[in-house]
């Protein structure tokens, strides 16, 4: 049986009212969380606290599980068969592994950004309206309200607004990944995860997206990937680094990058190995 | 010894290394491929082109001594020259058997109710001279085909007569031709539409069986118009034989031929190049456009045109919806293993079973399980005569559409599992439900690949005749599944085919030598149709392609 006949009813994942302005320190809330590819353990006993609007960077080298922990956070893992995992990820006081919310739901409110632009064969407009529309949403003025402010919280607006109607496929590289961003926002979530955002990008782009990490950090959690050390110190606020897929060191990004308190992150931010 | 493994070694620096062997290898089997599809569309074209063309009429003067040994009689053949062979015969002369080659002229006579024999043979060397008849006419008649002679008057129907050596022989030969086709048009229409109306009604008032006052009132109102009717085309069919043209066949047998049979006519011998290109076009589209006559040797096939594209149509619909939803079903939510493996071979293996199979399942499954159960559901009054429960073009395309699913079914897959995981991970992260992901991102950027099923499936099915002769292909239709009566599309209706068209002028028809042409004219057709059928799918295709370029990063 397909899973998705024999899936029950759930609810929506509950949504939370930013009534506070300074951010929970633990809103995503990962606890002794271990993770296998079938008989495969990539992740060993992760422990971690993610704050609310911020940016946390994972670091390590390939192979590490950083990408995996990431991909577990709106559960895009589950697309592979024969996976499985013990301990628990808590957004803001509720798992995401509760069987009564679906996981649908979830995406809609963790947003992600891939390694690899992935523009939809469609209209630069329909890309960033496509998470509106899946929901549901039509309505003309909401979706035009929604294509502005998205593109222009990418920082794309300006290079977009007189071509919305053309194929998103003739954006350049940069752009696609900005347009990426931008249909990541689009439906407002919470959460931004990104994976590697930069490294297919030139440096002018990488600038681009990297300013542009900062301008949505008041208004989203950012959880980010990334190889590259400079990127890691540029962006985030609190950086974890990953070994084996054990996390090794988890702190403020400055310390971790100036003193850290582990010889393998040492070795690893000295370029020693990895 | 060092110096063959030299060699040896030189060779594979040369040839194998470079894999030119194998290059030729690929070439070579291209190579085959081309020349076998040029050869077959060259003999096609060369054989089915020439039908059309207004060739010359010559007569040949044999010599005396064989003289009254053709069948048609007389010391000359007079038509047009089909082809030239070589015969070898063995003679008997004092050496013992000596093999001598003879050229052997077939030639068409035409004149068939006088002859009896379309063609007439005489080898080159009894041919004393070759001479072209200026005045011989060259006349399409209704029936028996083709007639040569020489026209001697028109006898017109108030006893008239007008000799051909008058000035305005011509004019009123015309005149008469253009009203006899236009009264033949007529009749038809009397016949086929007006008569076919009331004959239905009449049909529907038997069937309801009420014998009250105002069905029977009804009954005698539809009476008189059918009468009306039919007293006005028997006055229209006697006009038609009340002038008649006198000819004279070139062995001198005198002919009439009544106005009415009289389809066309031309001088072949005193037409310019120009007219001839003329008459080659229209004699095209007439092929195309007309209905056939006589067992389909003569005429047009747009009947025939017109059924395989509806037919192949109707395949491409019922078959694209069912086999892409087989194919997501297979590729996104069952689960791959063991037993979808089999599944899949299974299915694969379906393309592979003989097409006369499919039709006799199409026999017994459409025709009389599903067409049955309709006839007994919504057709009763008409039982036992079918409506549903026999053959027709519905059920062929239906029929033709589980034929050809497999390939639909394969391509869609293939193109399923070519878009890039990337985007459908970016849908999957917008929100987006397994379904919306297919239905939004993957099924539209599949739809290249699905219309590459579609066409190959269109190419097989178009061309396939064995299972249509048992699920609704007829010799001659006597309406098209399409025309202005409600409801418009008759489903239910037999229907002509190119492909059987091609079988029944070929194998079945009494001359078919004589319908060797047509045959070759009528593949051309075939090919032609599918042609323009695969080129509109690939030019949408090559569209989509377009739109949906770069997506398959």
């Amino acid at each position: 049986m397909p899973a998705v006949l024999s899936e029950p009813v759930r609810s929506h994942f509950p949504t939370t009212v930013n009534t506070s302005t300074a951010g929970r320190p633990d809103f995503i809330s990962i606890q002794n969380f271990s993770f296998f590819y079938g008989a495969k353990q990539a992740l060993f006993d992760i422990s971690l606290d993610i704050p609310e609007r911020q940016v946390t960077a994972f670091i390590g080298p390939s192979g590490c599980g950083k990408s995996t922990l990431l991909r577990n956070l709106n559960r895009m893992n589950e697309l592979i068969d024969g996976i499985s995992h013990s301990g628990d990820i808590i957004i803001h006081d509720h798992s995401i592994y509760d069987p009564l919310i679906e996981v649908i739901s979830l995406r809609k409110r963790v947003g992600m950004v891939f390694q690899k632009s992935n523009p939809f064969p469609k209209s630069i407009y329909e890309n960033v309206v496509y998470p509106l529309r899946v929901a549901g949403q039509n309505a003309k003025n909401v979706l035009d309200e929604t294509v502005e402010r998205s593109l222009k919280g990418a920082a794309l607006w300006d290079e977009a607004k007189d071509r919305l109607h053309e194929s998103a496929l003739s954006l350049s590289g940069g752009q696609m990944q900005r347009l990426c961003i931008a249909r990541a926002i689009a439906n407002r979530p919470e959460i931004l995860l990104m994976d590697e955002p930069c490294s297919a990008l030139d440096p002018i782009a990488t600038v681009k997206v990297e300013e542009l990490i900062q301008e949505l950090k008041s208004e989203f959690t950012i959880v980010i990937v990334t190889h590259n050390m400079q990127q890691a110190t540029r962006c985030s606020d609190k950086t974890a680094f990953f070994y084996l897929g054990k996390l090794i060191e988890f702190d403020v990004t400055s310390k971790i990058f100036s003193n850290p308190a582990q010889k393998q992150t040492e070795d690893y931010i000295t370029g020693r190995f990895g | 010894m060092s110096d063959a493994r030299n060699g040896n070694l030189e060779f594979q620096r040369t040839y194998a290394a470079k894999g030119e062997p194998f290059v030729w290898l690929t070439a070579m089997g291209l190579a085959v491929g081309l020349i076998m599809v040029v050869a077959l569309l060259g003999i096609i074209i060369s054989n089915g082109l020439p039908v059309f063309w207004p060739s010359r009429v010559l007569e040949f003067q044999l010599k005396s001594d064989i003289s009254n040994s053709v069948p048609q009689g007389g010391d000359k053949i007079v038509g047009e020259l089909v082809q030239k062979r070589m015969k070898r015969i063995p003679v008997l002369n004092a050496q013992g058997i000596k093999k001598a080659d003879q050229t052997e002229l077939q030639v068409f006579v035409g004149n068939k109710d006088t002859y009896g024999l379309n063609f007439a043979f005489a080898n080159q060397d009894d041919i004393a001279s070759v001479t072209e008849p200026k005045d011989i006419y060259r006349i399409e008649r209704l029936e028996y085909g083709i007639a040569f002679g020489y026209p001697k008057s028109v006898k017109l129907a108030n006893g008239q007569s007008v000799p051909s050596t008058n000035a305005t022989f011509s004019t009123v030969l015309a005149q008469l031709c253009a009203e006899s086709t236009a009264r033949r048009h007529e009749i038809e229409n009397i016949e086929k539409h007006e008569i076919g109306q009331i004959n239905k009604q009449l049909n529907e008032l038997r069937i309801s069986q009420k014998s009250d006052s105002q069905s029977a009132e009804k009954l005698s109102a539809l009476d008189a118009q059918y009468k009306t009717l039919a007293s006005k085309a028997s006055e229209l069919r006697a006009t038609q034989s009340a002038s008649s043209l006198q000819y004279i066949t070139p062995t001198g047998v005198d002919r009439s031929l009544a106005i009415g049979e009289l389809v066309s006519y031309t001088q072949p011998n005193r037409l310019s190049t120009w007219e001839r290109i003329v008459l080659f076009a229209r004699n095209f589209l007439n092929f195309l456009w007309e209905n056939p006559r006589e067992a389909n040797t003569e005429g047009g096939i747009f009947p025939a045109i017109f059924g395989t594209f509806a037919m192949t149509l109707l395949m491409s619909v019922a078959v694209v919806p069912f086999g892409v939803i087989a194919a997501i079903y297979l590729r996104e939510y069952a689960k791959q293993g063991f037993f979808l493996q089999c599944v899949r071979i299974a299915v694969n293996n379906l393309a592979g079973v003989p097409s006369i199979v499919f039709g006799v399942f199409g026999l017994g499954f459409f025709v009389y399980f599903v067409g049955g159960s309709i006839d007994q559901l919504f057709f009763g009054k008409y039982l036992p005569t079918p409506t549903f429960g026999t053959g027709g073009v519905f059920w062929a395309a239906l029929t033709l559409a589980l034929m050809t699913v497999p390939v639909v079914i394969v391509s869609t897959e293939e193109a399923m599992a070519a878009v890039p995981r990337g985007i459908r991970e970016g849908s999957l992260s917008c929100g987006a439900s397994k379904w919306q992901t297919i239905q939004r991102i993957v099924l539209p950027a599949s739809l290249p690949g699905i219309l590459t099923g579609l066409i190959l499936a269109m190419a097989r099915g178009a061309g396939e005749v064995a299972p249509l002769m048992l699920v609704g292909v007829v010799k001659l239709a006597p309406s098209l599944p399409l025309d202005g009566d409600f409801p418009f599309a008759h489903l239910e209706r037999k229907f002509m085919h190119l492909g059987f068209h091609i079988y029944d002028l070929g194998f079945q028809s009494p001359d078919s030598e004589a319908a060797k042409p047509m045959v070759f004219a009528t593949a051309l057709l075939l090919i032609l149709l599918v042609i323009t059928l695969n080129l509109a799918a690939i030019l949408t295709r090559e569209k989509l392609r377009k739109k949906y370029a770069g997506s398959a990063f």
